[in-house]
């Protein structure tokens, strides 16, 4: 199953390879992964998506834990959360396709950010599978290039992670 | 006053209280040995290889309480050094590795001898650092310590560029450590706590299952309370021996793979199961699915969550430092006077008496050909079953497990979890240097002993008197054996061909040497070599043993703990039929 992970960690050089390494040490998935600081700029916040059993899943929060730098690690998955990802998407925009990449931006909501005789580029965000569905509902070929960045998740509510 | 970087490490060290320092020089680290130099409140140990500096290091912390510490150079020290870091790693054991580096400016351009030592080790250390400030020289090596020791003990390395050490700042050493980040647990959950003695007081088959996490966490005195207060039978795993006295009629021996048929058997059948510090390794139970085919309570302290249900979900989690632990479930039955149910507990012990009955450690004597198994009986019995026995990695280390009756934890010093050929000798150096009094056994073969040899200088250097009983079967046996069982007696570069005259190569380093090749003459060299006249030197026993010999029981792969190849003479007792496991690929 998918799980959304927020992980809060030392803002130290090396802290992220630490993550990353262990994930491909111990042969744990990672479908996407952001990390920034945070408004404490001691800290950074990571939302790392990944996929496994429920074993699997337990003993990559434990693992990470385990790390000297983590402060801490929650499973998004285990309570209502938000899930937001941005993408920016060049498409041909010519002919009829102008017209109708701009009908289904405003559809997804989203904003087209750059203009060209011949293309637009359009920022969208939302779920991870929002930003899939738009990918899907327009034509292949006149994407150009995309570029996402991964989920971020928050706990809904009155709940937070912080140390 | 503003000192060096290089001073305020030496001054670090001796602040933390470090008696030997493991090492080998070279052109980052030279500011070092030159503060060392100038100060004698350590001993420096100059190895012949870095790897034997660090496992030299990791068998002085097996051996005391104490943190080992080894130093090399950048590049190639620092490479030679990563088998030892990850042979610590492996079995959890406390040490702090000081690397040095090349100058800050010159980091990440290929300079002379750089290598990303924070980068190599990063997977098989607890934490590494990089010290890029000569003034967090203090604080991060005051943390490697406190990190090294806590919670799950772990190798860590401190990465020192050499401009770093030719800095100057102020020294002060922090009296105490707060990582916000790192809390290892200490005392279990108290209703955790309660839910484990109800397990075990309601338990008919109850059995404790005893790991190095009791040698690490200095839980002897607790566990055999615990044994003994419960009536239970115990087991080891290679890592656990001497954490239960091994001459106890209540120990069944080591479990697992290589273990006896009574602990493997109790292993699988009992009802109740306490794992006190062990990691359900795949050595130890084999095949998760077939060991919970029996169904059992599972009962499991360690001080790493990591380690509970990793490979088998278990039914009472208790996270917490073994002593701690124990401790409290002790005061608790104390306090209550209750005990297990003596009918059932009769009625299990009739049964373990039974598997014991068969003698499935019982080999074949011969008066021709020295039995490797004859010579650790007789070790055992002329060292008093005191000595500290350091192994190598092969048939000669399940033979010195499986002989040698361990009674006090700290006694068995060996790599179990990388199984680290080249262990033993450098081990038995860095035990003898925390243990000057003691007497100290190397049980090696003659392929590991090659491995690193060149220690002999060390010790000859440092006065290390250890007495190496090496079992000379010109194989790399246990490969041999595996060869036999599994890919047709094809001996696949597993025999050792021109083998070099041992004694006359420990005469070269300075020693003594005996090639014994009699069963008659074991044990009068044993007791000449272990004797007073031999007492300070160190002394090379290379005894000619049986080529053919093999390591019974034995676990194949894929098979269960009642699944066991027994000995000849237990060839008829009928075992559960075995259901083609899956194959975890287990290595020898
Ligand atoms: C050739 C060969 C054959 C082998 N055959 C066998 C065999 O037959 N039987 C066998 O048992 N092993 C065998 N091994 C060894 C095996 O590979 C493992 O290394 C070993 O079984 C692990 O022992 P352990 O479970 O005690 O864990 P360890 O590696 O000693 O781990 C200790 C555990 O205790 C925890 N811990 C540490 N400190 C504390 C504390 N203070 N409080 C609480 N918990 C703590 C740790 O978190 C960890 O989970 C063999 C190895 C080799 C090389
Ligand atoms: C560094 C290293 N290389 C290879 C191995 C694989 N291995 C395990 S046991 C063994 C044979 C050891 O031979 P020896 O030291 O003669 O001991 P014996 O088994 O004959 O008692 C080998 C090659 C290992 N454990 N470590
Ligand atoms: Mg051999």
């Amino acid at each position: 199953m998918r799980h959304i992970l927020s992980i809060l960690l030392e803002n130290e050089a090396g802290a992220l390879s630490r993550v990353v390494g262990l994930f491909s040490a111990r042969a744990y998935n990672i479908d996407s992964l952001t990390v920034s600081t945070t408004e404490d700029p001691t800290l950074s916040r990571m939302t790392i998506v990944t996929h496994g059993s429920d074993e699997v899943i337990e003993q990559i929060t434990k693992q990470l834990n385990k790390l000297i730098e983590v402060v801490k690690v929650i499973d998004l998955n285990e309570s209502e959360h938000i899930e937001r990802e941005m993408m920016l998407i060049k498409v041909r925009a010519t002919g009829k396709d102008r017209e109708e990449m701009k009908r289904m931006a405003d559809i997804f909501r989203g904003r087209i950010i750059d203009v060209t005789e011949k293309t637009y580029t359009i920022e969208l965000t939302g779920t991870s599978d929002k930003l899939g569905a738009f990918i899907e509902a327009i034509d292949r070929a006149v994407i150009l290039e995309t570029v996402r960045t991964g989920a971020s998740g928050i706990g809904r509510g009155e709940r937070v992670l912080k140390i | 006053m503003q000192i060096s970087g290089a001073e305020i490490v030496v001054r670090c060290l001796q602040e933390e209280g470090v008696e030997f320092l493991f090492g080998y020089p070279g052109g980052a680290v030279l500011e070092i040995y030159d503060a060392i130099f100038r100060q004698d409140k350590f001993k420096h140990v100059l190895v012949r290889h870095e790897q034997a500096a660090v496992h030299a290091a990791d068998a002085y912390s097996r051996s005391s309480d104490k943190v080992g510490v080894a130093l090399v150079t950048s590049g190639p020290g620092a490479t030679n050094a990563v088998t030892g870091i990850a042979t610590a790693y492996m079995d959890s054991i406390p040490m702090v590795v000081i690397s040095g580096q090349v100058a800050t400016p010159a980091i990440g351009l290929d300079a002379f001898q750089e290598v990303d030592m924070v980068g190599i080790t990063r997977p098989c250390v607890k934490h590494n650092f990089l010290v890029k400030d000569v003034n967090d020289i203090a604080d991060t090596i005051k943390k490697a310590f406190y990190i090294a020791k806590s919670g799950r003990p772990g190798p860590v390395v401190v990465d020192i560029p050499k401009d770093v050490t030719q800095q100057r700042a102020e020294f002060h050493y922090p009296e105490s450590v707060h990582i916000r980040s790192y809390v290892p647990a200490t005392r279990g959950h108290p209703g955790q706590i309660k839910k484990a003695i109800n397990l075990l007081l309601e338990a008919k088959r109850p059995y404790i299952y005893v790991g190095g996490g009791a040698v690490q966490g200095n839980a002897a005195a607790e566990v055999t309370e615990l044994v003994k207060s419960l009536g239970l039978p115990c087991t080891n795993t290679l890592m656990g021996l001497g954490a239960y006295p091994g001459s106890d009629p209540q120990f069944l021996g080591m479990l697992g793979m290589h273990g006896t048929y009574e602990a493997n058997m109790a292993m699988q059948y009992c009802d109740v199961l306490i794992a006190v510090g062990a990691r359900f390794d795949d050595r130890v139970i084999s095949v998760p699915s077939h060991f919970l085919s029996q169904p059992k309570k599972i009962i499991h302290i360690d001080v790493d969550p990591s380690s509970i249900s990793k490979r088998v979900k278990v039914d009472v989690p208790i996270v917490g430092d073994v002593k701690h632990v124990l401790r409290e479930m002790l005061d608790i039955l104390r306090q209550s006077g209750q005990k297990p149910d003596a009918g059932h507990l009769a009625g299990w012990w009739k049964q373990i008496e039974e598997w014991r009955g068969h003698n499935s450690l019982l080999y074949t004597p011969s008066t021709e050909l020295i039995k490797p198994q004859y010579v650790v009986e007789k070790l055992y019995e002329i060292t008093g079953g005191k000595a500290i026995v350091a192994s190598d990695v092969g048939q000669h280390q399940m033979w010195a497990a499986q002989y040698y009756k361990f009674d006090d934890p700290k006694q068995w010093l060996n790599s179990g979890g990388l199984g680290t050929m080249g262990f033993g000798l450098p081990a038995a150096m860095g035990a003898q240097l925390a243990n000057p009094d003691a007497t100290v056994a190397c049980i090696t073969g003659e392929g590991s002993i090659q491995m690193n040899i060149q220690e002999l200088s060390t010790c000859k250097q440092y006065h290390t008197p250890v007495k190496i009983v090496a079992l000379n079967n010109r194989y790399l046996g246990m490969v041999r054996q595996w060869q036999e069982f599994f890919y047709g007696t094809r001996y696949s570069e597993s025999y050792m061909d021109a083998l070099p005259d041992f004694v006359k190569v420990a005469e070269a380093y300075g020693h003594v040497g005996f090639k014994i090749e009699n069963p008659s003459d074991v044990e009068p060299v044993l007791r000449e070599a272990f004797g007073p006249a031999l007492k300070e030197r160190l002394v090379f026993l290379d005894f000619r043993t049986d080529q053919s010999e093999n390591v019974f029981p034995m676990i194949q792969n894929g098979k269960g703990l009642d699944q066991m190849d027994l000995p000849p003479h237990m060839r008829d007792i009928q075992q559960v039929p075995f259901e083609n496991n899956r194959d975890y690929g287990n290595m020898c």
